[in-house]
């Protein structure tokens, strides 16, 4: 029997760290082989079909326009998705009947054991207010803009020499995949970089993360195996920080206090486990969807090469028209919303990617508008727990972006892309036929 | 014109200060903080009502 929590690497490691993961978590009563795949997405929605992330815009549209703005299924045990602008944005401010006590649709769900919210498994991503705002409040600074922007050289240099790692390249013959040999490697070592991990790990680093987070169609012992290794390298880390502390995010969060306590290494670890978490598959996913749509677009591609300026307004039309991550809020109590009949610890999606192309929010929602003036996306989400890292993403998307159409001018898709699945959406194999490079 | 910041409404997207950084600078926490006060220089109406298009918490607006 395959667990539907196997299509999504995200919620595993989640559940895993979290306490909640052996404690106090009911299974729901839910076998993917019941139910195959989904035919009707209006009553049987399943975002974790691997028919679901390519096709997802059309999906979406469909259902709009057959008057279905909030799909349901009683798969997970019962899971609503609403899917326009203003729907999403109604769940996403409220936060007393929706909660974020877990964020990553899975089979089981907290029972009454479970660690309660407000505060959850991985504060803040899990945390509802009043505790939220504490637990985010210490993240806010790092993550600033004015702390974020001088990373953009070292982002740069990262950028280039990942190009440079792709070794001859003859236009015209060779095919890279823009996703694993490239945008794969950024957030990872990016967030490394940050954190203050030794420059020689970053290999090492690197495939800890890789091997838990992209290893999806592993056995599950295989990536528990991979995790553990993970959070056994990270705590060497974290003590080491303790006894050396410098100038890093790491030695940032040891010092950091909440209500007047510091954070314990064991804190730090989970929170540096978030960051990855929160942070490398999707930055990952926005890099590639923005790749994978240069390399079937010229004149966009070309708009870029020629107009740089642009750029401003291009990154936030990736991230509007290609929106990586949708999140989850579990009813906190038995209501009508709009109609639907909602169950206490009944899954409610929040599929911004789909709020972000709704017609009645976005002027022509469907087009991939270059330079689109206006543009409230809602890609990083709305409210209280807006993404901490999107000065961070914007940057790396931004600098990914520029610095591989100023090696590679032209370039064109050169097979078929094959996309993510599960809540955070990309596209994980980029083949790309390089045209033009330049030296 | 005039602009006007919401700050219980602002989540600190940081789109005006990139887009507006006449009048908007952000603060420690990353929170925007309105810099300008009364009526706008006529030259900077265009970059206010790009900023206010552009917050997607609808923080910031203009008044003629
Ligand atoms: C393009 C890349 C990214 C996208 C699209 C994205 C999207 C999001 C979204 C939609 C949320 C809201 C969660 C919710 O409402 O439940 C969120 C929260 C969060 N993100 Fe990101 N994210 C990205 C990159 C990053 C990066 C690079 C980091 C850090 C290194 C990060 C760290 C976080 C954290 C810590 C939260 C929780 C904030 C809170 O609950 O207050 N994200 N992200
Ligand atoms: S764009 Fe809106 S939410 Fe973002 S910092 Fe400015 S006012 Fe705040």
């Amino acid at each position: 029997m395959t667990e539907v929590s196997d299509h999504n690497a995200f919620q595993q490691k989640e559940a895993r760290y979290s306490p909640e993961g052996s404690f106090g978590w009911e299974r729901v009563k839910y076998d993917p082989d019941d139910y195959g795949p989904v035919s009707d997405w209006a009553k049987d929605f399943d975002h974790a079909d691997p028919a679901y992330n390519p096709q997802a815009p059309n999906i979406w549209k469909d259902l709009r326009e057959s008057g279905c703005p909030v799909a349901h299924s009683e798969r997970y045990g019962g899971v609503w998705a609403p899917l326009t602008h203003e729907l999403v944005t109604e769940v996403a401010y409220d936060t007393d009947n929706f909660s974020s006590r877990n964020v990553v649709v899975s089979t089981s769900r907290p029972g009454d054991l479970a660690q309660p919210a407000p505060i959850g498994a991985a504060p803040p991503i899990t945390s509802d207010p009043p505790f939220h705002a504490i637990a985010r409040r210490i993240m806010l600074a790092p993550f600033a803009p004015k702390q974020i922007d001088p990373w953009e050289d070292e982002v740069r240099s990262l950028c280039r020499n990942l190009l440079d790692e792709l070794g001859d390249i003859k236009p015209g013959e060779s095919i890279i995949d823009a996703a694993t040999d490239y945008a794969q490697h950024i957030p990872v070592n990016v967030i490394g970089r940050m954190l203050g991990f030794p420059a020689e790990d970053e290999a090492l680093f690197r495939g800890f993360v890789h091997s838990t987070l992209e290893t999806i169609n592993q056995p599950r012992d295989v990536r528990m195996d991979g995790f553990e290794k993970l959070a056994e390298y990270i705590n060497k880390q974290v003590v080491d920080h303790v006894d050396n502390p410098r100038d890093d995010l790491t030695s940032y969060m040891l010092n950091a206090e909440v209500e007047g306590n510091q954070l314990s290494p064991e804190h730090v670890t989970g929170s540096i486990i978030l960051l990855l978490i929160a942070g490398v598959d999707t930055t990952w996913s926005a890099i590639g969807s923005a790749l994978l749509h240069l390399a079937e677009n010229a004149s966009d591609r070309q708009r870029l090469v020629e107009e740089p300026d642009v750029m401003t307004f291009a990154v936030e039309e990736f991230l509007r028209s290609y929106a990586p991550v949708t999140m989850a809020r579990m009813v906190t109590k038995d209501q009508d919303f709009h109609g639907c009949p909602m169950k206490k610890d009944d899954w409610v999606l929040l599929p911004f990617p789909a709020a972000n192309l709704d017609p009645e929010a976005f002027d022509d929602a469907d087009s991939f508008v270059i330079d689109r003036e206006e543009n409230r996306h809602a890609a990083f989400g709305l409210g209280i727990h807006r993404c901490l890292g999107s000065n961070l993403a914007r940057l790396e998307l931004r600098i990914a972006i520029e610095e591989f159409i100023a090696r590679f001018p032209n370039f064109e898709l050169s097979g078929e892309a094959e996309w993510s699945v599960g809540q955070i959406r990309g596209p994980r194999v980029i083949p790309v036929r390089v045209l033009e490079v330049t030296s | 014109m005039r602009v006007q910041l919401d700050v219980d409404k602002c989540q600190g997207h940081n789109r005006c200060y990139v887009l507006a950084p006449e009048l908007f600078d952000v603060d420690d926490l990353g929170q925007a903080i309105l810099i300008v006060e009364g009526d706008l220089d006529p030259g900077l109406e265009g970059k206010a009502r790009l900023a206010a298009s552009n917050c997607p918490e609808y923080a910031i607006t203009t008044t003629d």
